[in-house]
C-alpha cells in the first residue's frame, strides 16, 4: 500500500473493503456449514444440531458485517453510490455493473434469510425452494468481489478469495455427490426375489 | 306391491320389511345385471328423507345408533358416532362413499355396486341429508363405473334426490382405499394418505368436514332409514347386529361374495362357498391386514368381533381365505408381504424401508435360505405404528400372526424343508407394477 | 409431575436427518433406518427447552410440540391423532 497520508474519510473506504473481505469469507463458511448440515457425517464433537446452529448463528453475524460493508461504502464521499443502490441492483453511478452485482447478491441473500426466519409459517416446501437461491447468491457475491474489489493485487487478499471459492466449490461437489448416492425421497423398491406372482383374482359370483 | 300391477314379473318376493332375515343387500334375482331404479323402488320402497328438518335428522341418527350399525370397510367404527361428529361441525360437510376396495382378494364392494347400485346411492343420499351435506362423491372401482354412472343417470332423470351425486373412478393400489387417501384422490388426484390430525370429520375435502363411509355401510344405512332399528337388529348378535358381506376365497369350491348374518360359524360360511376344495389348515381372516388362524380352532367360532377375539382376529373387511393343507403358509405370507411392501405410498421411512426389509427377510425364510428371526421380530416392532396411516400396522399384524401360527413350519424351513406341495398359489397378488386389474 | 408438552413426529415430513435424536437422546432413539422412535411422548419439564430447540432445528419441520392446557390440577386431554 502507498504511504499516502490517510485522511479521516479514507477510513470509511478501508473499513468497507476490509469488511467486504471478511464478509466473503464468512458467507463461504456459512455456505459450507449449510451443506454440511445436510450431507456431512456427524461426529461426537460436531453433532448435526451443532452444525445447524452454527450455520444459523454465523449467517446472522454476517448480516452485521454486511451492514458495515454497505453503509461505509455509501457514506464514503469519494465514490457516489447512493442509497437506492443498497436495495435495487445497477442503480449506482459509480461502477454500475460491479456494485450492482453486490446489490443482487444482497437481494438474493435477503430472500434466503427472511424466509428462514419465518420458516415454520411458510412450510418446508416453500422455504426449501427459496433457500436454493443461496447457490446463486454466493457466486454473484464472488464476481462482485473480483470486479468491485480493489485489492486483488495483494497476495493474501487473493489467497483468501480463491481459498473461499475453493471451499465453496468443494461443498457444492459434496452436495451433488450426496444427492446421487442418497436421493431425498426413498428410492423405488426393488421387486425382490420372485416368489410366484399368484393367480389372477377369480371371477366372483354372488349367491 | 302386486307383481302384476307393476308389470315386473320377476319380482315375486315380499316387501323387505315383512322379512327380517336374509337376503337384505343381495337378493336372489332371476335376471342378472344391476337392479334398475324401478326394480329397486319396487323392492324397497321410497327412501325416506329428512331434508332440512334438524329434528328429523337427529332422529334418524339416533335410529342408526339404536340399530348398532358399524363400518363395513374394515375398522368397524360405530356409524352413528361418525355421523354425529360430522353433523356437529359448523361448516357444510361432504359425503364420500368409498368403493375403492384396494384389497385384491376382496370383491364385496364391487359386487354390491354391480348388483345394487341404488342401495349404495340411497345410502349416500340419506347420509348426506342426515349431516346436512349437499354433495356426495361416490368413489367406485373401474370395473363398475359404467353401472354406477347409469344408475346415477336414472336417478337424475327421475329427479330422485335433493343431494347432488358425483361419480369418481377410484385410484389403483392397495393404499388407495384408505380414508384419507380417498379424500386426497378426490381433491388432488393423488391417492396417498395424509396426516391424520386434523381428523377427516373436522377437515377433509376442501377443508370441510367429510364423512367417508364404505359403500356397504351406506347400503345398510339405506335400509335402516326405511325399516328402522328393530328390523336391523332382527338378525346378527346382540352386540353386533345385522348382516354383512363376505368374500370367500382361497381353497373353496365356489369362491364368491355372500351375505351372511354376523355371528355365523366359520365352517357354515365355508359351506356357502361349496365347502373347502382341500382340507383347510388355516384361514386368513379380515383381509391382507388380517390374522392367520388355525382351522380347527376357528371352525366353530362365530364370525364376529366378539367371536374371533379369542384368536386375536377381527372380521375386518370381510375377507375369509382358506389355506389348504398342501400349501405353505409362509410362502403365501411372504408373497403377500412383498406385495404390500411395494404398495407402500412411499411417504414414511419406516414403512418404505422397514416393510422392504421385512419382506426380504420373509422371502429368505420362505425360500429356505438363511434368515434371522430375531431381526425380523425387531423390525416388526420398529415398524408398527410408525407410519402416517395404518399400512405398516396391518402388515405387522398379519406377519406376526403368521409367525405364531406357522412356527412349526419355520422350524422346517430352517432345516431346508417345506411342507407345501402345491404348485399354484392361493392368495392373489396383482402383477407388477402393483396395480389391481 | 404431569408433563406439559407432548412431542410428536410427522412421519411424512421426517427425512431421517437425526438432529432430534442428538438433542433428546432421553426421549428419541433411531430405528435401523435412521428414523426417530419417540419412546415417551410426554416431555419432562427439564427437557422442554431442548425439545423446543429440536423442534426449531428440525430441517424438515417434522417435529412438533403440542402444549397441554392444565386446568387446576387436572390436565385436559388434548385431541391427538385418533383414527376413527
Amino acid at each position: 500500500m502507498s504511504a499516502a497520508v490517510a485522511t479521516g474519510t479514507q477510513y470509511l473506504w478501508f473499513i468497507s473493503r476490509g469488511s467486504g473481505l471478511v464478509l466473503l469469507a464468512l458467507l463461504s463458511l456459512v455456505f459450507v456449514l449449510g451443506v454440511a448440515t445436510r450431507t456431512g457425517s456427524a461426529t461426537r464433537r460436531w453433532p448435526r444440531f451443532a452444525v445447524a446452529e452454527l450455520h444459523r448463528t454465523l449467517s446472522l453475524f454476517a448480516v452485521a458485517f454486511l451492514g458495515l460493508h454497505v453503509v461505509t461504502a455509501i457514506l464514503d464521499p469519494f465514490v457516489s453510490i447512493g442509497w437506492a443502490a443498497t436495495a435495487v441492483p445497477f442503480m449506482s453511478p459509480y461502477r454500475t455493473a460491479a456494485i450492482g452485482l453486490g446489490t443482487l447478491a444482497v437481494d438474493l441473500g435477503a430472500a434466503v434469510l427472511l424466509t428462514s426466519l419465518v420458516r415454520r409459517r411458510l412450510g418446508h416446501r416453500v422455504w426449501r425452494a427459496v433457500h436454493w437461491l443461496a447457490y446463486l447468491a454466493l457466486p454473484v457475491a464472488f464476481i462482485h468481489a473480483i470486479r468491485a474489489g480493489t485489492d486483488l493485487g495483494v497476495w493474501w487478499v487473493a489467497a483468501l478469495i480463491w481459498g473461499s471459492a475453493a471451499a465453496v466449490l468443494t461443498a457444492v461437489l459434496a452436495r451433488l455427490l450426496s444427492t446421487a448416492r442418497n436421493p431425498a425421497a426413498p428410492t423405488a423398491l426393488e421387486p425382490g426375489p420372485r416368489i410366484d406372482a399368484g393367480p389372477k383374482p377369480q371371477e366372483v359370483h354372488s349367491r | 306391491m302386486n307383481a302384476a300391477s307393476t308389470g315386473l314379473s320377476e319380482l315375486t318376493y315380499p316387501a323387505l320389511r315383512d322379512s327380517v332375515g336374509l337376503p337384505r343387500l343381495l337378493p336372489d334375482r332371476a335376471a342378472g345385471g344391476p337392479a334398475t331404479y324401478f326394480e329397486h323402488l319396487a323392492r324397497h320402497g321410497q327412501l325416506p328423507g329428512c331434508g332440512r328438518d334438524l329434528r328429523r335428522r337427529r332422529q334418524l341418527i339416533e335410529t342408526v345408533e339404536q340399530a348398532g350399525l358399524t363400518g363395513r370397510g374394515g375398522a368397524g367404527f360405530p356409524t352413528a358416532k361418525k355421523l354425529a361428529a360430522v353433523a356437529a361441525e359448523r361448516r357444510r360437510p361432504f359425503v364420500i362413499a368409498n368403493g375403492t376396495e384396494g384389497e385384491p382378494a376382496s370383491a364385496k364392494d364391487k359386487v354390491l355396486m354391480a348388483r345394487e347400485p341404488h342401495l349404495v346411492l340411497d345410502g349416500a343420499v340419506v347420509a348426506a341429508e342426515m349431516i346436512g351435506a349437499r354433495r356426495a362423491v361416490i368413489v367406485v372401482h373401474q370395473a363398475v363405473r359404467e353401472i354406477v354412472d347409469a344408475a346415477a343417470a336414472e336417478r337424475r332423470s327421475a329427479a330422485a334426490d335433493r343431494v347432488q351425486i358425483e361419480i369418481v373412478t377410484a385410484a389403483d393400489g392397495f393404499v388407495a382405499g384408505e380414508a384419507s387417501a380417498v379424500v386426497h384422490w378426490v381433491a388432488d388426484s393423488v391417492a396417498t394418505p395424509t396426516r391424520t390430525p386434523p381428523r377427516l370429520s373436522e377437515r377433509g375435502l376442501d377443508d370441510r368436514p367429510t364423512l367417508v363411509q364404505n359403500v356397504e355401510t351406506l347400503a345398510h344405512l339405506a335400509l335402516i332409514a326405511r325399516h328402522g332399528a328393530p328390523w336391523f337388529r332382527g338378525i346378527g348378535t346382540l352386540a353386533e347386529p345385522g348382516s354383512t358381506l363376505v368374500t370367500l376365497t382361497g381353497a373353496v369350491r365356489r369362491p364368491g361374495v355372500h351375505e351372511v348374518e354376523i355371528g355365523m360359524p366359520l365352517a357354515a360360511m365355508l359351506d356357502l362357498a361349496g365347502g373347502a376344495s382341500a382340507p383347510p389348515a388355516a384361514l386368513l381372516i379380515g383381509g391382507y391386514f388380517g390374522t392367520w388362524v388355525e382351522w380347527d380352532a376357528v371352525a366353530g367360532l362365530p364370525f364376529s368381533v366378539a367371536g374371533l377375539a379369542s384368536l386375536g382376529a377381527r372380521p375386518g373387511a370381510g375377507l375369509v381365505a382358506a389355506l389348504p393343507i398342501d400349501a405353505c403358509g409362509l410362502v403365501e405370507t411372504a408373497r403377500v408381504t412383498r406385495y404390500l411392501a411395494q404398495e407402500s405410498a412411499g411417504q414414511c421411512g419406516p414403512c418404505v424401508f422397514g416393510l422392504d426389509s421385512i419382506a426380504c427377510e420373509l422371502g429368505a425364510l420362505a425360500g429356505g435360505r438363511d434368515f434371522d428371526l430375531s431381526k425380523l421380530r425387531r423390525w416388526l416392532g420398529q415398524v408398527d405404528g410408525r407410519g402416517a396411516c395404518n399400512h405398516p400396522d396391518g402388515v405387522v399384524r398379519m406377519v406376526r400372526s403368521a409367525l405364531d401360527l406357522f412356527s412349526p413350519e419355520i422350524d422346517q424351513h430352517t432345516m431346508g424343508w417345506c411342507s407345501g406341495t402345491r404348485a399354484s398359489s392361493v392368495l392373489p397378488v396383482p402383477p407388477r407394477p402393483g396395480r389391481s386389474p | 409431575m404431569t408433563a406439559r408438552a407432548r412431542l410428536e413426529v410427522d412421519p411424512i415430513a421426517c427425512d431421517a436427518r437425526g438432529l432430534c435424536a442428538e438433542l433428546l437422546p432421553e426421549l428419541v432413539t433411531l430405528d435401523d433406518w435412521g428414523y426417530p422412535i419417540v419412546h415417551d411422548h410426554d416431555v419432562p419439564a427439564g427437557l422442554e427447552g431442548l425439545a423446543a430447540e429440536a423442534v426449531r432445528l428440525c430441517p424438515t419441520l417434522a417435529l412438533r410440540l403440542e402444549r397441554r392446557r392444565v386446568v387446576r390440577s387436572q390436565p385436559v386431554a388434548h385431541s391427538s391423532a385418533g383414527r376413527p
